[in-house]
C-alpha cells in the first residue's frame, strides 16, 4: 500500500499563491515584457505609443547621432546621462554609509527602550511620502529657506545650491539614509559587544577595535544598505526633477521626458531596459561580494 | 577589576562622532517635515517667506475643489488596492510556505519585483501594457497598477508572523478533529488577523503616497493627491501645497501609527 | 477484545538527517495496548517514543506497519478523523480564545449542540478543579493551570485514547508530583486508555500500570514497573530504571569473580538468572540491596564517599578497577567513615545477571 504523502496541520495548500503570482505575472511581469517589445519598435508618427515595425533604431540613438546631412557622429548626452546617474547614486552611496554607521551604532548601544523609540524614529519617513520629503527639503535648501538664511548671515552672500547636481545628491541623500541605517542597525543590533570590550582588553585602540572587530559584523548590514540605497538611487526621478533643476540629469528624468513631452515611447523603453539589465548587474554583484565575505545578506 | 571593564564597555557606546552625527542625522531627518508642517501656517503668498501666523491656506485647500477631487480618488484607489492587495499577500503567504523551490523563487521574484526595479521602469511599462491591452487610462488602471506594488508591503507582517508561528495549536486543533479548512478558519486566520490588518495599513499607506506610477497612469478624471502637489509645485508655489502636504502626512502618521501599535500589540 | 485493544503491528519510520544518513525513529516496533490501562512509554530522547506516539495521533504518518484501534485501522486516518486526543508538552493551547473556547473547539469540531457542548466543557473544567476559569485566556493562567486546561480540552472530547506527550515536563518538581497522583486518578475515575510519554523513570514508576522501555526505536522492554525493576533485561534497562550497581566479572563453577578480588556467591544471584559456568558476564544489584557487614562479605572496598540524602545514606565504594554504590538507611546503622575500609555483599537472590 502507498501512503498518500501529507502536509503538516494547518499547512495550506501551495494552489493558494497561485492568483497572487498571475496577478503579478499580469501587472509586473507583462508590463516588463513589453517594455522590452517596444524598446524594438518605431516610435508613433503622430501621437504616443509605437508602430509595429521591427527597428533596433532606440538603440542605436543611445549612442550615435543622425545628422541632417546623414552623416553619423557619436553621441556623447545620454552616455553623460548615465554617467551622472552612476556619480550621484556612488556620492549619495558614500554619503549614507557615511551617516548611517555612526547613527546605527549608537542606536544599537542606547538600552531597550530608547531604541525602539529611535528605530521607529528612522523607520516613520521610510513610509512617508517621497515627493512631500522632497518637497520639504526643497524648502529647506531653497535660497530664500533657512539654509540661504544662515548661509547670508555667515556671509555667503552667492550661497546657492538648489537646482545643481549637489541639491539632487543632498535630495538622494535624504530620501534614501533609512533604507542604509535599518540594515545597518539590525546587523549592529546582533553585535556582541562584549567582544569590542574583549579587544580592548587585548589592548586595542578604539580605531582598531571598530575597524577590526566591529565593522566585519556590522559589513552584512552595510552591503545590504548600498543595495538597497544604490539601486533605487540609480532609477531616481523626482529629486533631480525638483531639487536638480535640470530635466534631464538621471536616467529616470530622460524616459520621463520620452513619455511625456519627447513622445518616443521606444526610446524610453530602451533606456528601461537598460535600467533593467543594470539593476540585475548590480543585484548580482551585490550577491558575488557578500558570498566573497560569507555574509549573510538579505535584500527584500 | 569589573569597574574597569564597565569602563570600556561605556567607552565604546561613547565612541566619538557617534553622538553628533545621530542627532544631526535625526535632525536631518525631520527639518523639512517640520517646516512642511509650520509654513502650512504661513499667511504669505510665497511659501518660503514667513510672514505671520495664518490657518488661510486650510480653508482655502477645502473650498479647493480639485483638491477634494484628488482626495476622493486616492481614498477609492487606496480602498479598493489595499483590499485586494491584502487577500492577494494572505493567499500568496499561506501558498508559498508549501510551494517547491522552483515555483516559489519565481513567486519571489515576482513580488520582490516592485521593491528592486526602479518605479519608473514598472511605471511606463503598464503604461505600454494598458495601451496595448486597450485598458483606458483611470480608476481602474491605477487600481490594477497599486495592487501590484502594494502587495509586497502587505505580504511584509504577514509573512513574519506565519513564520513565527508556533506548529503546536495547529496540530492540536487537527488532533480536536478540525480539517484543514476548519484549521484555516478557526485559527490560522485569527492567529494572522494584527498581521493582516497592519499589512493592510502599509498598502494603504504606501499607495495614497505612490506618486510616480501615478503620474504615468491617472487618466484626466482621476488625478491622485500626490500628483495634483507635483502639479502645484511645478506652477507657483504657495503655502497650500503644505497645508496639503501637512494634511496627508497627519493621514499617513495615524495610518503608520495604528499598524506599529498593532504590530506591537501581538502576544 | 481487552488483549488488543490498540495494536501496533511492525511500524516504522525513518527520518533522513541534513548530513543525508538515515535514522531510524521506530524499527518495526510492535504493540498491544489494554483498554483501560495506563500505558507508559519511557525511555531518553530520541528513543522513538514521541514518533510512536504521534503516530498514533496521526500527526506523523509511518513508513510501514498497522495501527488498530478497537478493531478499526487508523494509521491511514487524518488526525481530525481518529478517536483519539493529545494532550501536547507545549499545551498548544490556542491563545485567541478563552480557556471555554478552548474546551469547547473539539466538540464543535464534532457538530454537538451547544447546551451539550456547555455541559461537557464545564463538566471537564470540574474534573480538573478549573470551574469558573472559563472566560480566561490561556495567557492569564499559570503553567500549571495552562496544563490542565490542555488535560481537559483532550478529555472533553472523552476520547478512546488519551495521548500524553511529556505533559509534565514543564512544571516544577512538585506541582508535578501532584499532577502525576491527580492524573493517575483522573485516569481510574474515567475509565480512558492513557498512553504516556516521558523520559522520567520515576514518573514512568510512579504512574504506568505497564510501562515499555524504548531505545533507539526499539521497545526493549514492556513489563509492570515492579518485574522491570526487578527484572531488567539489560544493563541499558537495569541502568536507565532506577540506580544500578553494575560489575563485569568471570562466571565461576561457585559464582562469579569480579575485579578488585571480590566474589559473588550462586546463593545471592537471583534464581530465575542463568549463570554460565564460564566466561564473562554482568552483574547487576541495586543499591539498597548492598549490605555492608562486618568484615564476613564477599566484596571489600574502601569508603570514597558518604553522602547523606534524607532519606538514605549513599556510600560511595571503590573496589579497585570500578565503584560501587550502596544505600544504607539513614538512622539505626554504622555508616563507615571516608577512607575506612569496607567489606560488604548483596542481599540473598537480590543480583541478576544482565545481557550487556
Amino acid at each position: 500500500m502507498s501512503k498518500i504523502v501529507r502536509g503538516r496541520p494547518g499547512q495550506t495548500s501551495p494552489w493558494l499563491a497561485i492568483p497572487t503570482i498571475a496577478y503579478l505575472f499580469l501587472t509586473i511581469g507583462i508590463p516588463l515584457f513589453i517594455t522590452v517589445v517596444y524598446s524594438f519598435l518605431q516610435r508613433a508618427k503622430i501621437g504616443m505609443g509605437v508602430t509595429w515595425h521591427f527597428s533596433p533604431k532606440a538603440y542605436k540613438d543611445l549612442f550615435i547621432l543622425e545628422n541632417l546631412d546623414g552623416t553619423t557622429t557619436f553621441d556623447t548626452r545620454y552616455v553623460k546621462v548615465l554617467w551622472h546617474s552612476f556619480q550621484y547614486s556612488a556620492v549619495t552611496t558614500v554619503a549614507t554609509v557615511v551617516l548611517s554607521i555612526p547613527i546605527a551604532m549608537w542606536i544599537a548601544t542606547r538600552n531597550e527602550s530608547t531604541r525602539n523609540i529611535l528605530v521607529a524614529a528612522v523607520t516613520l519617513p521610510f513610509w512617508i511620502s517621497i515627493l512631500i520629503r522632497t518637497y520639504g527639503l526643497r524648502q529647506i535648501i531653497d535660497d530664500n529657506g533657512p539654509i540661504g538664511w544662515i548661509a547670508h548671515k555667515l556671509g555667503y552672500e552667492n550661497f546657492h545650491i538648489i537646482y545643481t547636481p549637489i541639491a539632487t545628491m543632498i535630495g538622494l541623500t535624504y530620501v534614501f539614509l533609512p533604507f542604509m541605517i535599518l540594515p545597518i542597525y539590525a546587523s549592529a543590533e546582533r553585535f556582541d559587544f562584549r567582544l569590542a570590550e574583549a579587544a580592548y582588553d587585548l589592548g586595542a585602540k578604539r580605531w582598531t577595535v571598530f575597524r577590526r572587530i566591529v565593522f566585519p559584523s556590522i559589513r552584512p548590514g552595510v552591503i545590504a544598505g548600498i543595495a538597497l540605497v544604490f539601486i533605487p538611487a540609480l532609477g531616481s526621478f523626482l529629486q533631480s526633477d525638483m531639487l536638480g533643476g535640470g530635466k534631464t540629469n538621471m536616467i529616470a528624468n530622460v524616459i520621463a521626458l520620452n513619455f511625456t513631452q519627447a513622445r518616443n515611447w521606444p526610446f524610453g523603453c530602451a533606456l528601461s531596459v537598460l535600467l533593467i539589465l543594470l539593476t540585475l548587474l548590480l543585484v548580482q554583484a551585490i550577491r558575488l561580494i557578500s558570498k566573497k565575505f560569507g555574509d549573510q545578506v538579505s535584500l527584500v | 577589576m569589573s569597574s574597569v571593564k564597565t569602563r570600556k564597555l561605556v567607552n565604546l557606546r561613547n565612541f566619538p562622532t557617534f553622538r553628533p552625527v545621530s542627532w544631526f542625522v535625526l535632525f536631518f531627518l525631520y527639518i523639512p517635515l517640520v517646516h512642511v508642517i509650520v509654513y502650512s501656517f504661513n499667511s504669505s503668498r510665497i511659501a518660503t517667506i514667513w510672514e505671520h501666523f495664518s490657518t488661510k491656506w486650510y480653508f482655502k485647500t477645502f473650498h479647493n475643489d480639485d483638491m477634494q477631487r484628488a482626495l476622493k480618488n486616492s481614498l477609492k484607489i487606496g480602498f479598493a488596492a489595499t483590499i485586494l492587495s491584502t487577500v492577494l499577500a494572505v493567499l500568496a503567504a499561506l501558498g508559498l510556505v508549501r510551494m517547491r523551490r522552483l515555483g516559489s523563487a519565481f513567486a519571489w521574484s515576482l513580488i520582490g519585483a516592485p521593491l528592486i526595479i526602479a518605479e519608473i521602469v514598472l511605471a511606463v511599462g503598464t503604461l505600454g501594457f494598458f495601451m496595448a491591452v486597450h485598458i483606458p487610462l483611470g480608476i481602474f488602471g491605477m487600481v490594477l497598477a497599486h495592487t501590484a506594488f502594494c502587495i509586497p508591503f502587505a505580504l511584509l507582517p504577514i509573512r513574519a508572523r506565519l513564520g513565527q508561528l508556533d506548529v503546536a495549536p495547529f496540530e492540536a486543533a487537527a488532533d480536536l478533529g478540525a480539517n484543514e479548512r476548519q484549521i484555516l478558519r478557526r485559527i490560522t486566520l485569527p492567529l494572522l488577523s494584527p498581521a493582516i490588518v497592519s499589512g493592510a495599513l502599509l498598502a494603504f499607506a504606501i499607495s495614497i503616497d505612490d506618486f510616480i506610477t501615478s503620474f504615468f497612469i491617472s487618466g484626466p478624471g482621476s488625478t491622485t493627491l500626490p500628483v495634483y502637489i507635483f502639479g502645484m509645485i511645478r506652477s507657483t508655489v504657495t503655502p497650500e501645497v503644505d497645508a496639503i502636504s501637512t494634511l496627508l502626512l497627519l493621514f499617513s502618521g495615524i495610518v503608520l501609527i495604528s499598524s506599529y501599535v498593532l504590530n506591537r500589540r501581538r502576544r | 477484545m481487552t488483549n488488543s485493544f490498540l495494536n501496533i503491528a511492525n511500524v516504522s519510520k525513518a527520518f533522513t538527517t541534513p548530513e543525508g544518513g538515515t535514522v531510524h525513529a521506530l524499527d518495526d516496533v510492535s504493540l498491544d495496548i489494554r483498554e483501560g490501562e495506563f500505558f507508559v512509554m519511557l525511555g531518553p530522547s530520541g528513543c522513538g517514543k514521541t514518533t510512536l506516539l504521534r503516530s498514533i495521533a496521526g500527526l506523523e504518518y509511518p513508513d510501514s506497519g498497522v495501527i488498530t484501534l478497537d478493531g478499526q485501522r487508523i494509521d491511514d486516518l487524518p488526525a481530525y478523523s481518529r478517536p483519539v486526543n493529545t494532550v501536547f508538552q507545549s499545551y498548544a493551547l490556542f491563545p485567541h480564545m478563552t480557556v471555554g473556547q478552548n474546551i469547547a473547539f473539539g466538540l464543535e469540531m464534532e457538530g454537538i449542540n451547544k447546551t451539550e457542548t456547555a455541559k461537557r466543557v464545564s463538566d471537564a473544567l470540574d474534573q480538573v478543579s478549573l470551574s469558573g476559569l472559563d472566560k480566561r485566556k490561556p495567557s492569564q493562567l499559570s503553567g500549571g493551570q495552562q496544563q490542565r486546561v490542555a488535560l481537559a480540552r483532550a478529555l472533553a472530547k472523552q476520547p478512546k485514547v488519551l495521548l500524553l506527550d511529556e505533559p509534565l515536563s514543564a512544571l516544577d518538581l512538585k506541582l508535578r508530583r501532584g499532577m502525576q497522583i491527580e492524573l493517575k486518578r483522573l485516569q481510574q475515575q474515567t475509565g480512558i486508555t492513557f498512553v504516556f510519554v516521558t523520559h522520567d523513570q520515576e514518573e514512568a514508576m510512579s504512574m504506568g500500570d505497564r510501562i515499555a522501555v524504548f531505545k533507539d526505536g526499539k521497545i526493549v522492554q514492556l513489563d509492570t514497573p515492579q518485574e522491570i525493576y526487578r527484572r531488567p533485561v539489560n544493563s541499558f534497562v537495569a541502568d536507565f530504571i532506577g540506580e544500578t550497581n553494575l560489575l563485569d566479572g568471570i562466571a565461576t563453577a561457585d559464582g562469579v569473580q569480579v575485579p578488585g578480588g571480590g566474589f559473588i556467591a550462586r546463593s545471592v544471584i537471583a534464581s530465575d538468572c542463568v549463570v554460565p559456568a564460564s566466561g564473562s558476564v554482568t552483574i547487576a544489584i541495586r543499591p539498597e540491596d548492598l549490605k555492608i557487614s562486618d568484615g564476613s562479605g564477599s566484596l571489600k572496598g574502601i569508603v570514597r564517599d558518604v553522602i547523606f540524602t534524607g532519606e538514605t545514606v549513599r556510600v560511595h565504594i571503590d573496589l579497585g578497577t570500578t565503584e560501587v554504590v550502596a544505600h544504607l538507611p539513614s538512622y539505626g546503622v554504622r555508616v563507615p567513615d571516608r577512607g575506612e575500609t569496607v567489606s560488604f555483599s548483596p542481599l540473598d537472590q537480590s543480583a541478576r545477571t544482565v545481557a550487556s
